[in-house]
């Protein structure tokens, strides 16, 4: 193995760690150049797809520290997407003074999750982890003159790393009994049904962690606070790209890593093992995410609370296994990434043309902004997994999925819960719905503008993510059969 | 050639977001009318197969989950689409006077419009579901914004129990797809469900279907939304919404669970006795006339479903007409009651109404409700009389206890209307009989025309049921939930 060789393979990461070098120096040097700062950023973001998809098909380095996959490239190109929507939410955001360090956290953010994804070794996953969580801290809390950032980061900062800790330590646990970190040896290591107490310790520990990303409850407190607190784009991208990698990962590890000991969450045959633990998450996160968001006042909490729910479903892919189910599940954070961001977007534009992102401020923004509303529709009535949206087609996905997995329909419980979270979601959705369309907006409004807002790329960013959900739902084909054949 | 009331209408809708105001209402009309004159001229066509569920479109979709974009016609579709076509044109005409965000208004109009030509056309389990929760937010929309009454918790109730059916059905069509390994409504028919699966995904899919269908005691959500929808909403969702989970009842759970379906009906029937007499019943208490229009499709519902139980040709074959029957009288009445009178006096009061000598400030309006209320009391020579005979002959056979409980509703429906028809336009105080009328705005021409398109209708099918009925026994006696 040559270093040429090991540049090659890692041209993307590599791409974007310059890009970030670059885009920090050109900051520095005048106010005036760091206009340009996100033009760069994008350029550099492209630049890493096409050097991706210029990657040989296959490829594993160091007992899989970094694996090249159709699948890995897949994620890494859907998590550069994602970076790359925020970037112009990022520019639109006035309380962001130093543009170019934020972009620069976001890139780093970006290598943390292209690290993640293309990893298939313990370790490598921690560090990967840890790349990306400490960008995405000083993201939370880059707004300094607003003190809900501030206590944001803060909060984002010790729950994360406590998970991390928890995690670090799961993983010491599966080391010392396998004696190894890649992933397909620690398979190999334990044999199906193997229930030892120190193993669950260990599979339970690992978890907590992933838990804490992908905003699965009990360890969701941190989300409304950050979702409510962090500057736009931080949660934009907290939201999603985040979100999708921590799914990507979570996914390897429990279905190839600890495979043999997943045990079972059929209600009529529980078995130890990992898959009744992430049910049990599932379960609660679904009940308390969706329950909470119907007493929200602020759209950005509600979206918050909401996220647990999804985090929820999403683990439903998971618990049924397979091919179809990591499939289905992919699909399904994909989709809701790429409608997070739209979503968070229109809450931006909506914050600073009335000063705030609770409900009130909603009312009446389908008379002042039409396009915007209805994009913000689109995006939410895919949450609530309405027809023709791509969330409907996930969620049918999802769940037909599961279903099928379960044997003698043993996961019928959590396909029902599910389908009852869903529906109590679309009371929450409806009432934003309600606000935008319905409500006229108070007397004290400032003098209405028409159409867009002023932030043309922001908008154009918008209706872009609100037309990929709709082809999404309309032609599902297009990305299921992509993630689908990925699959190892 | 079917297929395109789906895109024109859908095509149509978009279009129209971007034509100036002006255009809206006519570009709506002119979509309904193509979708019906389509419809038309597909109904008097004779050489399609209207036994059989007959594909008319086929195109793979998502073809790793067996996923098609399926479209079948056979008698039964064909009739609904047919009353889509005309509740769809007189819902256009009655909303004539919209003039607050018309662009929009006609949007959700038509979508819901969409909605139903694709439910009753979908041979592909999936894509009816998504044609069937297309429906859900533009109800919303369409009564939240442009509704009177109560309007936002009329909206919001109806669209959450949608939605709480819509789980329901959710979670019956993945049963019905795993276990069936097709989604294609053709395939599934011939598929043998084992015996203990059809015992609970019958029940699970037939209310999820039904709660839209009005069936007792998921019913509330039709007179609240009734009343709070504007008068084409009310017309929309009376006239064809409430026929779509009837059908998908019929299509769906029905004709895949036989087995599943003859362990119920009985069930079924009792509920839809009930639903019949309770909710004419209580139309005999309402001051409003809205609230009595709106029980009266309650119970006039509770025949379709009842009809259904009795799992024979005369039954089924009279529910399928009932709902065009109904789908017409119940847009009429909507019709007077919300525009041609509440919009004119501002009230729905019934004791309001009667003190307004309404028969001779707008005999037109009278007129047309006469004959409504006479199609929807069931006396012969109206389609509602050819409806229920039908579905009480056939419920003679299954169930003649059922028949003479209906009976004693028939009498109450009878009570209702009369009373309802006699406060709103003719208590005529010997005091006031000969001062003068009230100067009310005359009935408009696209009023008269929406009336006189619904009027023929009924009055057509009930002078000559078998236009329809010839087309709807072919289909019903293939399906296989009949009763040997």
């Amino acid at each position: 193995m040559s270093y040429l060789e090991l540049l090659k393979l890692s041209a993307p990461e590599a791409i974007i760690v310059v890009t970030a070098l670059i885009v920090l120096t050109i900051g520095l040097i005048s106010p005036r150049t760091s206009k340009f700062c996100p033009i760069l950023a994008a350029f550099g973001i492209a630049a890493a797809v096409v050097a991706l998809l210029r990657l040989p098909q296959h490829a594993n380095l160091f007992g899989g520290m970094l694996v090249i996959s159709p699948l890995n490239s897949l994620f890494k190109i859907i998590c550069l997407v994602t970076a790359l929507t925020t970037i112009p939410i990022a520019a639109s955001e006035k309380s962001l003074r130093n543009q170019s360090e934020y972009l620069a956290m976001l890139l780093l953010g970006s290598v943390g999750l292209m690290l993640l994804v293309g990893s298939e070794e313990l370790l490598m996953i921690f560090i990967g982890l840890e790349l990306l969580s400490l960008p995405l801290y000083v993201m939370a809390a880059f707004d300094k003159t607003d003190l809900r950032s501030s206590e944001a980061g803060l909060k984002y900062f010790l729950f994360g790393s406590v998970a991390s800790a928890f995690t670090l330590f799961g993983i010491s646990f599966i080391y010392g009994m396998s004696g190894t970190t890649a992933l397909a040896a620690v398979a190999q290591k334990f044999a199906a049904g193997d229930g030892q107490p120190l193993l669950i310790v260990g599979i339970v520990m690992t978890l907590v962690g992933f838990g804490f990303k992908i905003t699965a409850a009990p360890f969701h407190l941190w989300a409304p606070d950050v979702y409510q607190g962090a500057p736009i784009p931080s949660a934009a991208f907290i939201a999603s790209g985040s979100k999708v990698a921590s799914f990507v990962v979570l996914g390897k590890i429990v279905l190839v890593g600890f495979g043999p000991v997943r045990g079972s969450a059929d209600w009529h045959a529980m078995i130890a093992g990992w898959s009744p633990v992430l049910a049990a998450l599932a379960a609660l996160s679904i009940l308390l995410g969706n329950f909470v968001a119907l007493a929200q006042t602020n759209v950005r909490r509600l979206l918050a609370y909401s996220a647990v729910a999804h985090g929820g479903y999403t683990l439903l892919g998971l618990i049924a296994g397979g091919r179809d189910g990591f499939s289905a599940t992919l699909f399904y954070t994909s989709v809701y990434a790429i409608t997070l961001v739209g979503a968070f977007a229109v809450v931006g534009e909506v914050r600073h043309e009335s000063g705030g992102d609770d409900l009130q401020n909603f009312a009446g923004f389908a008379a002042r902004s039409p396009l915007l509303a209805a994009a913000m529709a689109i995006f939410l009535l895919s949450l609530a997994g309405l027809p023709p949206l791509a969330g409907f087609f996930g969620k049918f996905y999802l769940f037909s999925t599961t279903f099928r997995a379960g044997s003698n329909h043993g996961l019928l419980w959590l396909v029902a819960l599910a389908l009852f979270g869903s529906f109590v979601s679309l009371y929450y959705y409806l009432i934003v719905l309600k606000m935008m369309f319905v409500e006229k907006s108070s007397a004290s409004e400032p003098p209405v503008r028409l159409g867009v807002t002023g932030h043309s790329v922001a908008n154009v960013t918008i209706v872009l993510l609100a037309g990929g959900v709709l082809f999404l739902g309309l032609m599902p084909q297009t990305l299921a059969a992509r993630i689908l054949g990925s699959m190892p | 050639m079917i297929a395109w009331t789906i895109y024109i209408t859908f095509g149509g809708a978009v279009v129209l977001l971007f034509l100036p105001r002006a255009f809206a209402r006519w570009t709506a009309l002119a979509i309904t009318l193509v979708g019906f004159g389509i419809s038309l001229a597909t109904f008097f066509r004779r050489d399609i197969d209207l036994a059989h569920f007959t594909t008319v479109v086929r195109v793979p979709w998502v073809p790793a989950l067996g996923m098609n974009y399926h479209l079948a016609l056979d008698g039964i579709s064909l009739v609904l689409v047919l009353v889509t076509g005309i509740a769809a044109i007189s819902a256009v005409l009655f909303s004539w006077d919209i003039e607050d965000r018309a662009k929009e208004f006609f949007f959700w109009l038509l979508l819901v419009v969409v909605g139903s030509y694709g439910v009753f056309l979908s041979a592909d389990l999936f894509l009816l579901f998504l044609f069937y929760e297309l429906v859900i937010v533009p109800k919303y929309f369409l009564i939240a914004i442009f509704g009177s009454t109560n309007k936002e918790y009329g909206a919001m109730k109806l669209t959450l129990y949608s939605f709480f059916g819509g789980a329901f059905v959710f979670l019956g069509i993945i049963t019905t797809y795993v276990s069936g390994g097709s989604l294609d409504l053709n395939q599934l028919a011939q598929v043998n469900f084992p015996a203990q699966l059809q015992t609970w995904v019958f029940p699970v899919l037939f209310l999820g279907f039904a709660v839209l269908a009005g069936i007792w005691p998921l019913h509330t959500w039709a007179p609240t939304g009734h009343v709070a929808a504007p008068t084409a909403g009310s017309m929309l969702l009376a006239g064809i919404v409430m026929k779509l989970g009837a059908y998908a009842a019929l299509r769906v759970a029905m004709n895949l669970f036989p087995a599943g379906f003859h362990l119920w009906r009985s069930w079924i029937a009792v509920l839809a006795v009930i639903g019949i007499v309770y909710a004419a019943a209580v139309a005999l208490r309402q001051r409003d006339l809205k609230f009595v229009i709106g029980y009266s499709s309650v119970s006039h519902m509770g025949f379709v479903l009842l009809g259904f139980a009795t799992a024979n040709v005369f039954g089924v074959s009279g529910s399928v007409l009932q709902m065009f029957s109904h789908g017409v009288i119940g847009a009429l009445l909507f019709a007077v009651a919300g525009r041609m009178i509440y919009r004119r006096t501002r009230t729905r009061e019934l004791d309001a109404l009667s003190a307004m000598n309404l028969s001779r400030a707008l005999p037109f309006a009278a007129f047309t409700f006469v004959v409504a209320a006479a199609a929807s009391m069931g006396i012969p020579g109206f389609s509602g009389f050819a409806a229920e005979i039908t579905i009480l002959i056939g419920a003679w056979k299954s169930y003649p206890i059922a028949v003479w409980i209906t009976g004693v509703g028939m009498v109450l429906v009878a009570a209702f209307t009369l009373r309802a028809l006699k406060r709103a336009f003719f208590d005529v105080d010997l005091a006031t009989a000969n001062s003068a009328p009230p100067q009310l705005e005359p009935i408009t021409i696209p009023e008269k025309l929406g009336a006189s398109l619904l009027m023929f209708a009924t009055l057509a099918v009930g002078l000559y049921p078998r236009l329809l009925l010839d087309r709807i026994q072919p289909a019903v006696e293939t399906m296989r939930f009949l009763s040997k």
